[in-house]
């Protein structure tokens, strides 16, 4: 498939209103508030604990609000069926499980699952589908290997493979880079970036890495217990003010010499 | 996957090879055409006997429960990732068993009240795990442990029911221990043949969300499952398969068990491998069943149980050690 025939996505809203997120009674998440923008790469960072994973379940369904709601298109998205979310939003959990001896291939497959109906078999566009994702992470010559005798970089990319044959105009990831070495990080998001690019594929992420997260990102959402410190652009989001009240990092902010994007410099607990 | 086609075909030809030989050999042995003649509406009167009335029985309802077995395990094993958390290991089928014997020893039940009660008791069991084992999620390793704790339970109860009751014939005992086809009836093989009739749509709707529940909870979800419901179908069917095969010829020791892993070592690459397991479960049972009749030489017959237990246990070890081989290979 050449980059002239893939379409552009059809846009999307995405946005919590007023969500309250709780896990076993505690609410990690309250009364927070945030649009997604179309077309964009959103990364929420914060520090640990601060509820940035569980926004994203909340933004992807898996996490019901205790109040609030987290709208796609207009609509609760706890009232559309659970398939049809699944042909417009992606999710890769931070820890998917690959059945033992599965192949790449067969794996990438199992993404297509949202587009296939109770007697409905594999079609074309399933094949196309799959052959696309593998191409675009690089995993085709993966393709019949089996998932136990990959390492962690190029298993990465398979479940990034995995979630681009869902085929979603929405793709949230949480921390897709986590136990990666930098360059497998680069690798990653580099085809994140490029699926944003090509295709107009919306991304939402959790990035630990504040440098990574400012270079890749349209969209900052800073997040510090359970709210929204601030959101932005990297330049308008990364200040010594904010690493401070989000991180309690006293820290400098230059100019990456790379991307131009703000950069953390640490230099001490604040 | 292109193993698939050529793993079912060989199996197939295997399990229909071990049917025509358990009908044709015993105490009379026909010679094949003679068995080809009367399983086609010829033969005289006394093979038309044998065959029709005393082997191709217990044959049939041999395969029929051997699906109902083997599904079963290929369910729980996938839906719980865990080799482990088959329902003879974590007593489903000893819930089943109890259920069973204790419409029939305690209450005189009799017909279809057998099988239903055993869906019952396999049903509570089921459900008593599931609650026991859940801290806002699923565990597998602690669904299995809770299960093998219940799984000595049930026979501790069936132990004690059967020494309460009075029930003479240790043969029937050890059938309701262990397993055995030595009462198969066109009875039995009619309330199988519905049950699966009933059962097998439902595996193959539900299959398709076991394969991405195999992903966790969280991408299944994401992918559009609604994990609960289907696991709470998955382990209904399941438990429905085990159960009233269970209520026909017992727990036919290890079948569930061991099916399905075999089946994925034939098959390879990380499917839910569901007909092939059930084709080794019958392949397994068939073959366990001939050895129990004709290899056992003893004055009484040996329960089939008895004999797939004699192939499951080694089984069990030896996949266990080559699996933590590999294990520590990836």
């Amino acid at each position: 498939m050449t980059q002239a025939d893939v379409p552009r996505r059809p846009a999307h809203e995405l946005r919590a209103d007023s969500v309250t997120l709780n896990y076993g009674g505690r609410d990690i998440v309250s009364n927070l508030s945030v649009t997604i923008p179309d077309g964009k790469v959103t990364v929420i960072v914060g520090a640990n604990a601060c509820g940035k994973s569980t926004l994203l379940r909340g933004l992807s369904r898996l996490l019901r609000p205790a109040s609030g709601h987290v709208m796609l298109d207009g609509r609760d998205i706890h009232s559309v069926p659970s398939k049809e979310v699944a042909r417009v939003v992606g999710i890769l959990p931070q820890s998917p499980i690959a059945p033992e001896g599965i192949t790449v291939r067969d794996l990438v497959a199992r993404g297509r699952y949202p587009h296939q109906g109770w007697f409905q078999q594999w079609s074309a566009a399933d094949d196309a589908a799959v052959e696309h994702a593998l191409v675009a992470t690089d995993t085709a010559e993966l393709a019949s290997r089996r998932i136990e005798e990959l390492s962690g970089g190029q298993r990465q990319r398979v479940w990034i493979a995995m979630a681009l044959s869902q085929d979603p105009d929405i793709l949230l990831l949480d921390e897709p880079t986590t136990f990666l070495d930098v360059r497998h990080q680069l690798d990653a998001l580099d085809v994140l970036a490029a699926l944003n690019r090509e295709r107009g594929t919306t991304i939402v992420m959790v990035l630990h890495e504040l440098n990574l997260a400012a270079r890749y990102a349209d969209h900052m959402v800073l997040m510090g217990e359970g709210q929204i410190i601030a959101e932005g652009t990297p330049a308008e989001v990364v200040t010594a003010a904010r690493m401070r009240e989000a991180f309690g990092l006293e820290a400098q902010i230059i100019s990456d010499p790379v991307s131009h994007s703000p950069m953390v410099i640490p230099v001490g607990r604040a | 996957m292109s193993r698939t086609p050529r793993v079912i075909l060989s199996l197939s030809v295997v399990a229909v090879a071990l049917a025509l030989i358990s009908i044709a050999v015993g105490a009379y042995t026909l010679s094949l055409p003679d068995l080809m003649a009367t399983l086609f509406g010829g033969g005289t009167p006394s093979d038309r006997f044998i065959v029709l009335k005393l082997r191709l029985p217990r044959v049939l309802l041999a395969v029929l429960v051997s699906i109902g077995f083997g599904l079963a395990g290929a369910l729980f094993q996938s839906l719980l990732r865990n080799a482990l958390a088959s329902p003879d290991i974590i007593g489903i089928s000893g819930g089943a068993s109890v259920a069973a014997v204790l419409s029939l020893l305690v209450f005189g039940a009799t017909g279809l009240v057998v099988p239903l009660s055993a869906l019952l008791g396999a049903l509570v069991v089921a459900f008593t795990i599931y609650l026991l084992s859940w801290r806002s999620g699923m565990n597998g390793m602690r669904f299995v442990l809770i299960g093998v704790g219940i799984a000595f339970m049930a026979q501790a109860v069936l132990g004690y029911l059967i020494t309460r009751g009075d029930v003479r014939d240790a043969q029937q005992a050890l059938v309701w221990m262990v397993g055995g086809l030595g009462g198969s009836s066109w009875g039995d093989i009619l309330i199988m043949a519905v049950s699966l009739a009933v059962l097998l749509p439902a595996v193959v709707v539900l299959a398709a969300k076991l394969r991405m529940l195999q992903l966790g909870d969280d991408l299944a979800a994401g992918l559009g499952v609604s994990v609960q419901r289907s696991r709470l179908a998955l382990i209904v069917v399941a438990v429905a398969l085990v159960a009233i095969a269970t209520a026909l010829v017992g727990p036919l020791a290890f079948v569930a068990f061991v099916s399905a892993p075999i089946a994925r070592r034939l098959v390879g690459g990380g499917g839910l491998a569901l007909v092939p397991s059930a084709l080794v479960a019958i392949v397994l049972v068939l073959g366990s069943d001939f050895v129990a009749q004709h290899l056992i030489a003893t004055g009484a017959q040996v329960p089939t149980g008895i004999v797939t237990g004699i192939v499951g246990a080694p089984y069990l070890l030896w996949l266990i050690s080559t699996t933590n081989r590999e294990g520590r290979a990836s």
